[in-house]
C-alpha cells in the first residue's frame, strides 16, 4: 500500500498543475462578472485549453482522459478558489444522458457548447407530487403532429433561471402503471409557455425554481428512448447525480469545529479541553477519515482500470446529518453569540448558522437520508424492494392525498 | 494510489475464509463458549500449522517475515470467524512486545517457539477495575523478581510467557515472564465471553527480565497497545461483518404480517447504518494497517481512529443483529451472542472507546504542535 501516483499519474498530475498555475483567473480578471459570467469565464478557458469535461470523448469537447485522471484534475483544481457551480448538473448528469440515449447529430451540435460553459443545462425531475416517488409526477406531454405539447409543474430545478437548456421526464400514458407512462425529452428552456418562479430556502438563498409549463411544445425529435421507456432513460440521470452530488465537501468539518472549541470557553477553560468536546471530535474525526480512505479505496480502483465496489454509496448519507450535527454542535459552542448571524459579527463570517441552516437541504438533495438507506439496504445489501401499493396499477387510478 | 491490498494478500485471504469455513465454523465457538476446553486446542494447532503464528516474525527468528498487511488479512478472518483461539495474545502482544523491546537473546529464545506455537505467549497489564494508568500500578518489579496481582489476563491460564507491566524504583517497567515456574499462580475466572479464556495471574517473587529500559515500560506498552489496535480493529470489522450478514441472512427470511421482515424500512435502514458504520471503519483500518507496516509517524493517530470507529462498528452490528433476529436473538441456541459477547471483549481490553477518543485528539494535538 502506498499513496503514490503511478510514474504516468505523476505526469499528468504535474501538467495539470502547471496549467492551473497558469491559467486560474485572477481576482481582477473576475472582478466586474457575477457568478455565472465568472463560472462561464472559467469553463471557456479550461476548454480552449482542452481541459473541460476531460472524460469526455475529443469529438464532444473532452479529451478521452481516464477515471483516475478526472480524480487528479478535480484534486488539483479544488486546490484554487475557482469559479464553479453552474455546470454540474448539466456536465454531470445531463451530458452522459444525452451521450448515453440522444443521435450523433444531437451530441455533436449540444455537447460541445456544454463542454465549453457556453450553454448551461438544468435537470427538470422532480414535481410537488414526486418527490422520493419521482416515477408519481404528473406533468403531462400529448402528442399534437411532430410536437408534444406539455402542461404541468415541475420544482426544486436548480438554475432553471440561467439555463438554456433541460432534460425532463414527463407523464405521457396516464392509464398504464406508473413507471411504464413515462417518456424522456430535452427542451430550450426558452420555448414559450415557460414561466420560472424562484424558490426561496430557509438558508435565505434561492438555488431551486419551480417551473410551470402552459402549452410548451416540445419536437419529437428532442425525446430521448422511446415512448414509454422514460424511467429507464432517467435511471442514467440519477445514476450520476448520486456521483456527482455529495455532503462532505465544504461547509463545517473537523477542523473548522475543533478551531472554534480551541478558541471558545467551556466552563473556565477552553473548550478543547472538555472531555465531552473531546469525544464527539474524535467521533467526527473517524467519521471523515473514514470517507477519506474509502475513497482511497475507489481511487485504488480507478488507477487500476477497474470499477469501484459499493462502499461509495455512504458519502452523502454519513455526511450531509454530518454536517449538520457540527454546525449545531458548534452553535452550542458559541453559547448565546451561536445565534448572532451577521458576516461581520459572527465567527468565520457566519460558516457555523449558514451551514446549520443549509444542512436540512443537504439532507434531502439529490435522494433523502431515507432513499440512500433504501439504496444501501437493496442494491448493496440485497434486501427487497418495499411493498408497493401502487404496483401494476393504472396510474390514473392510484390513491393521492385529494383522492 | 494504491490503497489496497495486493494480489497475494487477496489470495491469502480466499485461503484463510476457505480454512476457517471449514474448521471454524458457529459450533467449534459454541464448544469453547459451552465447555471446558480454555480454547480449541485443533483449531491453534492448524492456525500454526498455517504458518499465521510466524507471520510477521523476521525469518532470523525462525518466521516467515510478512508484513503487517499479510496479518491484517489473517486478523480480520479471525475476527470474522470469531476464532477460539489465543492468536491476538500470543500474536499481538507476546510477539510484538519482543519485537518492540526484546535484546538479541530474549528474541532468540522466545520468538522461534512462539512462531512455532510451542509456547502461548500473553499480555497482563490490569490489575483491578477502572483505567489502567502508570501511577496505579501495584505490581512490582524488583531485581529480577516480580511481585503482584494481574486480572483479567487473555489466556493467562494457557500461556507459557507473560508480557507484564509493572511498577519498579526506576518508574514503570515491561517484563518477561515464564509462567511454568512455583512463583506465578494463575487461576481461569469467568467473563462476559466464555468463547476466550482469561485469568487471574498472581505473581509472587517470580523470576523476570526486563524488556527494554527501566522506566520505559509505561511508554513501551504504549507502542504495543498502538499495534494492537490496528489488529483488534481488523477483528473487530470482520466480527461486525459476520454479525450483519447474520442480520440480513434472518431478514430475509423471517416472515411478519405476510411478508419478509428484510422488506420493512425499519430494518433496512438498521442494516444500513450498519453498512455504513462497518464501511468506515474499514477504511480506517486500511490507514491503520498502512502505518502499522510503514512504522509511520502516523500510527498513534491512524491506530486511535481504527479503534474508535471499529468499536463503534462491532457494538451497532452486533447489538442490532440480535435486535433484527426478535426473541430468537435472545436464546442461548441462536448464535447472535457470539458477536455480541465478543465486541464488549474486544472494545474494553487495550482500553475503552473514551479512553481512544482521547487518544486520538491528543494525537491531533501533538499533530499539530509539532
Amino acid at each position: 500500500m502506498d499513496f503514490n501516483d503511478t510514474p504516468q499519474e505523476a505526469a499528468f498530475r504535474q501538467e495539470v498543475q502547471s496549467w492551473l498555475a497558469a491559467n486560474v483567473p485572477s481576482e481582477a480578471e473576475l472582478a466586474d462578472l457575477d457568478y455565472i459570467g465568472r463560472a462561464k469565464l472559467w469553463q471557456k478557458r479550461k476548454y480552449d485549453a482542452g481541459w473541460a469535461c476531460i472524460r469526455w470523448p475529443k469529438e464532444h469537447g473532452g479529451r478521452n482522459a481516464s477515471a483516475i485522471e478526472q480524480v487528479i484534475f478535480n484534486q488539483e483544481e479544488s486546490k484554487f478558489d475557482t469559479p464553479d457551480g453552474i455546470f454540474a448538473i448539466g456536465q454531470g448528469m445531463c451530458a452522459p444522458t444525452m451521450m448515453t440515449w440522444a443521435t450523433e447529430e444531437q451530441n455533436k451540435r449540444f455537447m460541445p457548447p456544454l463542454a465549453s460553459g457556453e450553454e448551461v443545462w438544468c435537470q427538470l425531475f422532480s414535481e410537488p407530487a414526486g418527490g422520493s416517488d419521482l416515477a408519481a409526477l404528473r406533468t403531462k406531454a400529448v402528442k399534437d403532429g411532430d410536437d408534444w405539447i406539455v402542461n404541468g409543474q415541475k420544482i426544486w430545478t436548480s438554475g432553471a433561471h440561467y439555463s438554456d437548456y433541460g432534460v425532463l421526464v414527463l407523464r405521457t400514458d396516464p392509464d398504464v402503471p406508473k413507471h411504464q407512462g413515462l417518456s424522456y425529452f430535452f427542451l430550450d428552456m426558452k420555448s414559450p409557455g415557460i414561466e420560472i418562479k424562484p424558490i426561496r430556502q430557509i438558508s435565505g438563498g434561492a438555488n431551486f425554481n419551480e417551473v410551470y409549463f402552459t402549452d410548451v411544445r416540445i419536437p419529437d425529435a428532442q425525446r430521448l428512448g422511446g415512448v414509454g421507456q422514460g424511467w429507464q432513460v432517467a435511471l442514467t440521470t440519477l445514476m450520476n447525480e448520486r456521483a456527482s452530488i455529495g455532503g462532505g465537501g465544504g461547509g463545517v468539518n473537523f477542523n473548522s469545529v475543533y478551531e472554534l472549541a480551541q478558541s471558545v470557553n467551556l466552563g473556565d477553560r477552553p473548550a478543547i479541553e472538555d472531555p465531552s468536546v473531546r469525544r464527539k471530535l474524535a467521533d467526527w474525526y473517524v467519521q471523515e477519515t473514514g470517507l477519506k480512505f474509502t475513497g482511497y479505496r475507489s481511487m485504488t480502483a480507478l488507477s487500476k482500470g477497474e470499477i469501484p465496489g459499493p462502499e461509495n454509496s455512504i458519502g452523502k448519507l454519513v455526511g450531509a446529518p454530518k454536517q449538520q450535527d457540527m454546525a449545531s454542535f458548534a452553535l452550542d459552542l458559541l453559547e448565546q453569540a451561536g445565534v448572532i448571524w451577521d458576516d461581520a459579527l459572527s465567527e468565520r463570517a457566519g460558516l457555523f448558522q449558514a451551514t446549520y441552516m443549509a444542512s436540512p437541504g443537504l439532507r434531502i438533495a439529490g435522494g433523502t437520508d431515507e432513499i440512500m438507506a433504501n439504496i444501501i439496504a437493496e442494491r448493496v445489501l440485497g434486501m427487497p424492494q418495499d411493498i408497493r401499493v401502487d404496483k401494476g396499477i393504472p396510474f390514473s387510478e392510484v390513491p393521492t392525498a385529494s383522492s | 494510489m494504491n490503497f489496497e491490498f495486493s494480489d497475494e494478500q487477496n489470495m491469502l485471504r480466499e485461503q484463510a475464509q476457505t480454512f476457517l469455513n471449514a474448521e471454524c465454523p458457529p459450533q467449534a465457538v459454541r464448544a469453547v463458549l459451552d465447555g471446558d476446553a480454555p480454547y480449541d486446542e485443533g483449531l491453534w494447532q492448524k492456525v500454526v500449522e498455517m504458518g499465521w503464528t510466524a507471520t510477521v516474525i523476521p525469518e532470523a527468528y525462525d518466521g516467515l517475515g510478512l508484513s503487517y498487511l499479510e496479518l491484517s488479512v489473517i486478523a480480520e478472518e479471525l475476527g470474522r470467524s470469531m476464532a477460539p483461539i489465543p492468536f491476538s495474545s500470543s500474536v499481538y502482544f507476546a510477539t510484538e512486545a519482543l519485537l518492540l523491546a526484546g535484546s538479541e537473546t530474549q528474541k532468540h529464545e522466545w520468538l522461534p517457539k512462539l512462531a512455532r506455537g510451542e509456547v502461548i505467549g500473553c499480555l497482563a497489564d490490569a490489575e483491578s477495575g477502572g483505567q489502567l494508568t502508570a501511577a496505579g500500578l501495584t505490581s512490582r518489579y524488583a531485581d529480577g523478581r516480580l511481585t503482584g496481582r494481574k486480572i483479567p489476563v487473555a489466556d493467562g491460564d494457557v500461556a507459557g510467557l507473560a508480557v507484564v507491566v509493572a511498577g519498579s524504583d526506576q518508574g514503570p517497567v515491561m517484563v518477561l515472564v515464564d509462567l511454568n515456574q512455583s512463583g506465578c499462580q494463575r487461576q481461569a475466572i469467568k467473563t462476559l465471553d466464555p468463547s476466550r479464556s482469561h485469568a487471574e495471574v498472581i505473581f509472587e517473587g517470580a523470576e523476570a527480565t526486563l524488556l527494554g529500559e527501566a522506566g520505559d515500560g509505561w511508554n513501551l506498552l504504549q507502542q504495543l497497545y498502538n499495534r494492537a489496535a490496528v489488529l483488534f480493529a481488523w477483528e473487530q470489522v470482520g466480527g461486525a461483518e459476520t454479525a450483519l450478514s447474520m442480520a440480513k441472512d434472518y431478514a430475509l427470511n423471517r416472515f411478519a404480517f405476510g411478508r419478509p421482515i428484510a422488506t420493512y424500512q425499519a430494518i433496512k435502514h438498521k442494516l444500513a447504518q450498519a453498512y455504513v458504520k462497518n464501511t468506515l471503519a474499514r477504511g480506517n483500518c486500511y490507514y491503520g494497517a498502512w502505518a502499522l507496516d510503514t512504522s509511520a509517524d502516523e500510527l498513534p493517530l491512524a491506530a486511535a481512529s481504527a479503534r474508535v470507529s471499529a468499536i463503534q462498528a462491532y457494538y451497532y452490528a452486533s447489538k442490532e443483529n440480535i435486535q433484527t433476529h426478535g426473541g430468537m436473538g435472545f436464546t442461548w441456541e441462536f448464535d447472535c451472542q457470539f458477536p455480541y459477547r465478543r465486541s464488549k471483549l474486544l472494545a474494553v481490553n487495550i482500553g475503552s472507546e473514551a479512553i481512544w477518543q482521547e487518544k486520538l485528539i491528543a494525537a491531533i494535538e501533538a499533530e499539530r504542535a509539532a
